[in-house]
């Protein structure tokens, strides 16, 4: 059980208050999903709670540690960080991508447990038959499983997620959003943002929404996506239907709200 | 987790082994096995002080090169990086210029080689500072011209304003590129500072592959980009301002040799850098036999004979990536 408890999180970039104020406590063990509009800063807190950006002022703790002052390749062990589309920069194949995950652990593990590690990773994501596969041939979707097994290949507690399914198709979508909601069941804090409400409202255990650097809403998704939040936050009318004959939330939206 | 073919560099030191052995054997004078052992022999001295740093040098300063490139290709996530079109060399190539220029470089022999790596060391922050780290192909091109204009520039008024035709000759022999008439002393001047360069640049190769994943991904696997920037700065501004402060600008090296040897060891930056330095030196060594078995009265200078090659293989290489970016 771990936890990443976020206190008075400010960020200031060219003189713009992108995060505000932020307080918040992630929990391992469940998918946390950051919803907001976009510029609310989502990924900025993203970001800030990797470690990637330095805040301009509040505090980051992992389990009472704060994250600014851990040596970056003891945090990367713990947390890892998949960006938003990230670029992959040379016709790498699969396995050479899946391995990158273990950088963080030269001279931590040995070569054997690295390899085990790897192709742990690889059969979660079912992206064994792609070993020698160049990244670059495979498919949006195909691509996404292979990033998220970098991901788990380094059998970090913690995942933070951008946009982690931005351009996949319905199908893929899910794909990936079971592979997270199993890791999270494995016992990891899964902290993603996400645009779509009704997805967010099937995956999420637990939804915070960011409005102009500041949290709106706090709490299971019933809780947090209200009509009234929705209208104050995106401006949408929109409302929370139970799809009959499915346990399934469906985040119908009418229109700009008027 | 590297899957290369294990014989390929036991392969390419074979080549490299064997280029040299040639490089020791061709020359304006035939010489026989036995000028090794024969002493007060003409033979001897000519082996030993005129062909043997020749080969030496090359080794040296197409591993150099070959390293530069592929480290820099990899940081920059650029196939078009290389000392070369980066202006590293020519900054280099400035610094050795000027050093003769101002006389300074007659005081102690450390003294060219010393402002030569000052020279590539500054073209490395300034690059740094001009392109950033997240370079697009256009700023890193841009960069590398105005680099490469403004040391250029510098040489060509060294040149005109230079006080003795001696100078004169000197400074132009930088500009070309050349191995001849190098001496044991060259090397062990050079020797040494290519290898400290050596050793910062391939401690970075992890850096340069989590690099593959961009800036962000590289920061979330724990790399210190600012670590690695600047000691790639050092050990790049080093190799590459040794090395030239010895031969001059032989271009297109670095910018060919990984671009070769990436489809059969992998595109992975770090598993490229010792490769590609075997490879500059087999392609250096190759060149300046080329250089040497040429017909003609006087030979031509290395580094034309790298610029004729490798601007052809530039051009492919930029029709290529035209190709699969339409």
């Amino acid at each position: 059980m771990s936890q990443l408890n976020v206190q008075g999180l400010q960020f200031v970039r060219s003189e713009r208050r992108i995060l505000d104020d932020v307080n918040v406590t992630f929990d391992s063990g469940c998918v946390t999903a950051v919803l907001g509009p976009n510029g609310a800063g989502k990924s900025t807190l993203l970001a800030c709670v990797a470690g990637l950006m330095k805040p301009s002022g509040g505090r980051i703790e992992m389990d009472g540690v704060p994250t600014l002052t851990m040596p970056s390749a003891a945090r990367a062990r713990r947390i890892a960080f998949l960006p938003q589309s990230p670029e992959i920069a040379w016709p790498i194949d699969v396995q050479t991508l899946v391995g990158l995950a273990r950088i963080p652990f030269h001279g931590v593990t040995s070569e054997a447990d690295d390899v085990a590690a790897v192709n742990r990773a690889m059969a979660i994501t079912n992206t064994t038959q792609w070993v020698k596969r160049v990244v670059s041939t495979l498919s949006g979707g195909e691509r996404a499983r292979a990033l998220l097994a970098r991901v788990f290949a380094g059998e970090p507690e913690w995942i933070l997620a951008d946009e982690p399914f931005a351009g996949l198709d319905p199908a893929h979508q899910f794909e990936a959003a079971d592979l997270l909601r199993a890791s999270a069941a494995a016992g990891r804090g899964v902290v993603l943002t996400i645009h779509d409400l009704t997805l967010a409202a099937r995956i999420a255990d637990r939804i915070v929404i960011l409005q102009d650097g500041r949290i709106v809403a706090d709490g299971t998704p019933a809780q947090a996506l209200t009509s009234a939040t929705l209208r104050a936050v995106y401006g949408i009318d929109a409302e929370w239907l139970t799809v009959p004959g499915h346990d399934a939330p469906l985040i119908a939206i009418h229109g700009r709200a008027g | 987790m590297s899957r290369q073919p294990r014989w390929f560099i036991p392969l390419l030191l074979v080549v490299v082994t064997v280029l040299a052995c040639v490089s020791i054997a061709v020359g304006k004078v035939n010489l026989g096995w036995d000028a090794w052992t024969n002493q007060d022999d003409v033979g001897r001295s000519i082996l030993i002080e005129l062909r043997l740093p020749r080969t030496l040098l090359a080794i040296l300063v197409g591993g150099a090169l070959g390293l530069a490139g592929a480290a820099l290709q990899g940081y920059l996530r650029n196939p078009l990086a290389d000392p070369g079109t980066l202006g590293i060399s020519a900054m280099a190539a400035l610094g050795a210029v000027l050093s003769i220029f101002f006389g300074i470089a007659g005081l102690n022999p450390f003294v060219l080689p010393v402002c030569g790596v000052l020279g590539g060391l500054l073209g490395m922050v300034v690059l740094f500072l001009l392109s950033g780290m997240a370079a697009s192909a256009l700023t890193l091109i841009l960069s590398g011209i105005i680099l490469s204009s403004i040391a250029v520039a510098g040489i060509s008024l060294a040149l005109s304003l230079s006080p003795s035709p001696w100078a004169a000759g000197e400074i132009i022999r930088w500009l070309l590129g050349a191995l001849t008439d190098r001496s044991l002393d060259d090397v062990t001047l050079a020797a040494p500072l290519i290898a400290i360069g050596a050793i910062a640049t391939l401690s970075c190769g992890r850096a340069l592959d989590a690099l593959t994943l961009g800036e962000v991904g590289a920061r979330s696997l724990g790399i210190d980009l600012n670590r690695a920037q600047w000691q790639l700065a050092f050990g790049v501004g080093l190799i590459v301002g040794s090395g030239v402060a010895v031969t001059g600008i032989v271009g297109f090296v670095g910018l060919v040799v990984p671009h070769l040897l990436r489809p059969i060891f992998g595109a992975r930056p770090s598993a490229l850098l010792i490769p590609s330095a075997i490879g500059g030196a087999a392609l250096v060594l190759c060149g300046d036999i080329i250089v040497r078995l040429l017909p003609g009265g006087t030979e031509l200078q290395l580094g034309v004979v790298m610029s004729l090659v490798g601007a052809p293989f530039f051009f492919a290489l930029l029709h290529s990536m035209r190709r699969q970016v339409t």
